[in-house]
């Protein structure tokens, strides 16, 4: 027994020394000189692992955003409607998802990331020219640039899918259509141009005001939002509301969606990264708090006002949390994230609660409330808290310092270009909005008739119906 | 013979359903329904919104017994589906002047 255990030990001491031995070996006698051949060929092997990293991160995101408009966003808004427009609503989302996928191809990509000037982007990349599998530097330099075209469609097909919210259960789905694609040319690109573009001038590389927008608080949810409002107040409020009772039909479909929102969201945030790195981890860390901190609060608030916790509450003090959270996702501490969503939900729930009724607006499904809200806070409050130490977004003074970002950092002037991008976001939505409705409207009309409204969307629109319980 | 209606409670249905066959009913007709009689509604909350459900989900019998089974039959139901609180339902009980079964015309008492 004795002997055995000495005989295991000196072979394991043996297996370990030849082991050490092997990894010392090339120290140990006389080396060639590395060639340059084989300096360019290592070089060339770290290149190509990290794009092998950094691309199976960014494609992943890429589904993981498409995941939020369907299933998420559809079965989030689908729940929350009539049962008798719930195909008429998911359609909508998902409309988006073939629309805007060929826009983009043909002129989308190239007029957000062209070179065009400082407000849109050129027709140079139209067709998708030149955006091949090398990598471009301006974006995400290690990963195809494919891989950046298609993660920033995901990006341009969930915004205009948001602004459905506002005006669910009565738009003709003809103008909808036409009116969200155009939207998305107008507003979408534009947006996307000045804050992520090359030469845009909200960029934060080279802006005349560089506006921190880790993953489109303002691109995304103050464009979305502030447009849904503008949807809402133009087209007026559904046939019988608010007398007539308007409860969700499905809260189970809802609750499904939003989880898939809240998972998809770290795709959002943390593949705004555009690398495996550790910016990635730091969003990705941040959206998970922020969500969690805002379902907290927005249940808390209404549990004090209305004397229950409803499960709605939750899901959408989580929505609230991750839109408020997006623009700051990869410049802030994680308890400024926790405090980011805390406030989040407190505000968004007092928005949804109180405002909406006090304005009597009918924003059906609290798009304005939740995103443009959540989106607008996000704006400033990235300002705030946006840390050089976790983003050294100005790089770093001669001591290898960060230069101070954001307020908390003694960069209060960041404030201010963040409420420039912000009023920027909030004009080009308004204006765009409002001309492109108009124009709709005179043109093919944007609402349904009283008839069809009351019939539903499933019917009136699509001739079908979403729930056939006689089949 | 006798039509007994009773709206119950739906989360009464099994055990009213057990105690009606024990009680020796031979068939039963069960319809979902929505009503409320003095229990009102409740209100829910959606987004700050509230909203008064009035119309309740209940299950309505429907037992077509023999005279003679009346009394038998209502304290089975009334055992069964009674928890005191508000809500609880009610029974009504009306002539029935013919029954017939299709299968083979059979009539009165021995149809049912």
């Amino acid at each position: 027994m004795c002997r055995r255990a000495i005989t295991l030990l000196i072979l394991f001491a043996g297996m370990g020394f030849s082991a050490h031995a092997l990894a010392v070996a090339p120290n140990l006698g006389p080396s060639p000189p590395a060639t340059q051949a084989q300096v360019a060929a290592l070089t060339q092997a770290i290149h190509d692992a990290q794009t092998s990293g950094d691309n199976a991160w960014v494609l992943v995101s890429a589904a993981l955003v498409l995941m939020m408009t369907a299933p998420g966003l559809v079965l989030f808004y689908g729940g929350l409607v009539r049962r008798k427009n719930i195909l008429g609503t998911m359609m909508q989302s998902f409309a988006m998802m073939g629309l805007i996928t060929v826009l983009w191809a043909v002129v989308g990509y190239s007029l957000a990331f062209g070179a065009g000037n400082g407000f849109i982007g050129g027709l140079e990349h139209a067709f998708l020219r030149d955006v091949g599998l090398a990598p471009n530097p301006n974006y995400g330099g290690t990963i195809p640039e494919q891989s950046f075209m298609i993660y920033q469609l995901m990006f341009a097909i969930i915004t205009p899918a948001l602004i459905t919210g506002a005006f669910a259960e009565r738009v003709k789905f003809s103008s909808m259509a036409v009116f969200l694609s155009l939207w998305s040319l107008v507003v979408y690109c534009p947006m996307a141009h000045m804050i992520w573009g090359v030469g845009g001038v909200l960029n934060v590389t080279g802006g005349h005001w560089p506006v921190f927008d880790f993953a489109g608080g303002t691109v995304v949810h103050i464009t979305s939002g502030v447009s849904a409002l503008v949807c809402a107040l133009y087209l007026g409020k559904r046939v019988g509301y608010p007398l007539e009772d308007m409860p969700p039909h499905s809260m189970v479909l809802s609750f499904i969606g939003a989880g898939m929102l809240w998972v998809g969201w770290f795709g959002f945030n943390a593949g705004s990264a555009l690398n495996a790195g550790p910016l990635a981890t730091s969003a990705f860390v941040n959206t998970q708090f922020a969500a969690a901190a805002a379902a907290i609060t927005w249940v808390i608030t209404e549990w004090i006002q209305n004397r229950k916790p409803t499960a709605l509450g939750a899901i959408s003090g989580a929505v609230a949390g991750l839109a408020t959270i997006t623009q700051a996702s990869g410049f802030v501490q994680p308890m400024s994230a926790l405090a980011i969503g805390g406030v989040a939900g407190v505000v968004c729930c007092f928005m949804v609660f109180r405002v909406k009724k006090f304005f009597g607006y009918d924003d059906s499904l609290d798009a304005f409330g939740v995103h443009g809200v959540g989106g607008t806070m996000g704006a400033l409050l990235t300002g705030l808290f946006a840390a050089g130490s976790i983003n050294a977004v100005f790089g770093k003074d001669a001591a290898g310092k960060p230069i101070a970002a954001g307020a908390i950092d003694g960069n209060w002037h960041q404030v201010y270009n963040q409420a420039v991008g912000m009023g920027i976001g909030w004009a080009l939505a308004i204006v765009g909005t409002l001309v492109l409705l108009f124009l709709v409207d005179k043109s093919m009309g944007l609402r349904v008739s009283a008839t069809d409204e009351a019939a539903g969307l499933d019917l009136s629109q699509h001739g079908e119906e979403g729930y056939d319980l006689n089949a | 013979m006798l039509k007994i209606e009773a709206i119950i409670q739906p989360a009464k249905l099994d055990i009213v359903k057990e105690a009606l066959i024990e009680a020796g009913i031979e068939g039963i007709t069960i319809l979902e329904a929505r009503g409320h009689g003095r229990q009102k509604g409740h209100t829910e909350f959606y987004r700050g919104r509230e909203y008064t459900v009035d119309l309740l989900p209940k299950v309505k019998l429907e037992i077509v017994v023999a005279d003679a089974l009346k009394e038998k039959v209502v304290q089975a139901i009334l055992g069964a589906a009674r928890t005191g609180h508000i809500g609880d339902g009610k029974i009504f009980i009306s002539p029935i002047t013919d029954a017939i079964r299709i299968r083979n015309d059979e009539r009165g008492e021995s149809a049912i």
